[in-house]
């Protein structure tokens, strides 16, 4: 067997390139805050809402946990498109990754949630803090503190999975990578290129997340731990 | 029914089997890698330590779709012409073998350090120590998460989709293409996912509980 490597494409390519990786980290960048928001809310809803608010998000997290993220963007795609409601591939994929992203978030933060010591409850309560003022100014702060490196890993993992978004034409990075394979034959150098590509925005996501939190849990910082 | 005539719901039925037939390639392939992953993880020799951890760091920063086009055009340029479910099952081998790794080396980890030191007290070598102390124990803790893991892979075999292979995705996508109905395909295809993974949610939660218990 005698191949020959030939990276030539790399420097043709690169401006596609850029444009892909700007497209899959927008993606990501655009989906962390409202699944964020959309999981803690249904956490909080499963953990203080009244029955049937229970019910319904234990629904939506098993449903969504328990079926590939693939078959929601294609439900969500096509559906729209039949129901006649015009949306571009890009926020179609968002919504699909807001809403994917929400169930495994409801079920980290609910972790976080529970995690907290109950001497916390009673002192907010002692404070005469209202339910309210409790869960937003005590529950929220530790809860999310907490569980913040889950947090990061199912951000991370979210941000690979924007991989599969060209399967509904939002030409991403693996889709530029299709692309690019299909006018120059060379499928395996492109991947590998765009592996490494994929490795290196992860380290970067990661690396980010991680200083956010450094920067904004002044306790975290005060007492030097490291998260 | 539904809109959809017997051939076609059994088309989506025979994606279905090729997806439980990737899927135990997966867990197999993956057991197998992610056994000696997990073991040079979590032993003291540091080049081994290394390497398994640049693997397993490797893999998790890779989208498994991007693996699943590296490996299938990597095949085909050795000049084999492989059917892509080799392509998809070595894919899902290395990936769930990174993850599977890592599961187990926190369970070997996670047995308390006195049981090595007790086993060392009874003379017993270095290899009996770890088949018959601690291999037990981290068993017993590795199965909630390795059967949650399992649906991980049922669900994650859907990206097979990419290189062509066909899968319940595949024969959901194709059947939508000639019979425009999304709603009742996709729906069909996530609740047959959904019969295959939640038994398996459910059963690792019960996993998990139970040995809390105890």
């Amino acid at each position: 067997m005698s191949y020959e490597f030939d990276f030539s494409f790399i420097n043709d390519y690169m401006p596609d390139i850029w444009y892909g990786i700007w497209l899959s980290l927008g993606m990501t960048f655009v989906s962390i805050v409202p699944g964020f928001a959309l999981g803690t809310g249904c956490a909080i809803g499963r953990l203080y809402g009244p029955p049937w608010v229970q019910r319904l998000v234990t629904i939506y997290v098993e449903g969504i946990r328990n079926t590939p993220l693939i078959i929601q963007v294609f439900w969500l795609f096509f559906g729209l498109a039949v129901l006649q409601i015009r949306v571009g591939p890009f926020p179609a994929a968002v919504i699909a990754l807001v809403i994917n992203v929400g169930a495994y978030t409801a079920e980290i933060m609910r972790a976080g949630f529970q995690s907290i010591p109950k001497g916390q409850l009673e002192a907010a309560a002692c404070l005469a803090l209202k339910p309210s003022q409790s869960l937003w100014s005590v529950q929220l702060p530790q809860a999310v503190e907490r569980v913040y490196p889950a947090l990061v890993s199912q951000f991370v993992l979210m941000m690979l999975a924007t991989s599969i978004m060209s399967q509904i034409s939002a030409e991403e990075l693996t889709g530029v990578a299709y692309m690019i394979q299909s006018f120059t034959f060379r499928g395996f150098e492109v991947y590998l290129v765009i592996a490494a590509i994929y490795l290196a925005m992860a380290c970067l996501l990661r690396l980010t997340l991680l200083g956010i939190a450094q920067v904004s849990f002044p306790r975290k910082r005060r007492l030097g731990t490291s998260l | 029914m539904f809109g959809l005539t017997i051939e076609q719901l059994a088309f989506i039925f025979r994606g279905a089997g090729w997806t439980i037939v990737l899927s135990l390639l997966g867990f197999v392939g993956g057991t197998l890698l992610g056994l000696p992953v997990a073991l040079a993880r979590a032993s003291h020799n540091r080049g081994l330590n290394w390497l398994s951890g640049a693997f397993v760091q490797l893999i998790q920063g890779i989208p498994l779709p991007v693996i699943m086009f590296v490996v299938y055009f990597g095949i085909s340029i050795g000049g084999y012409d492989v059917p892509a479910l080799v392509a998809a099952g070595i894919a899902m081998t290395l990936y769930s073998s990174a993850y599977l790794g890592e599961i187990w080396r926190g369970c070997i980890q996670a047995v308390p350090k006195t049981q090595w030191e007790a086993g060392e007290c009874l003379a017993l070598t270095n290899t009996q120590r770890f088949v018959y102390v601690i291999l037990p124990q981290a068993l017993r803790i590795a199965v909630p998460p390795t059967v949650g893991f399992l649906v991980q892979i049922v669900k994650n075999t859907s990206y097979a989709v990419v290189i062509g292979f066909f899968d319940l995705t595949y024969s959901a996508k194709v059947i939508n293409n000639s019979t425009f109905m999304p709603f009742t395909v996709f729906t069909i295809a996530a609740l047959i996912y959904f019969a295959i993974c939640f038994p398996m949610s459910a059963l690792a939660r019960r996993f998990e509980r139970r040995l809390t218990r105890s």
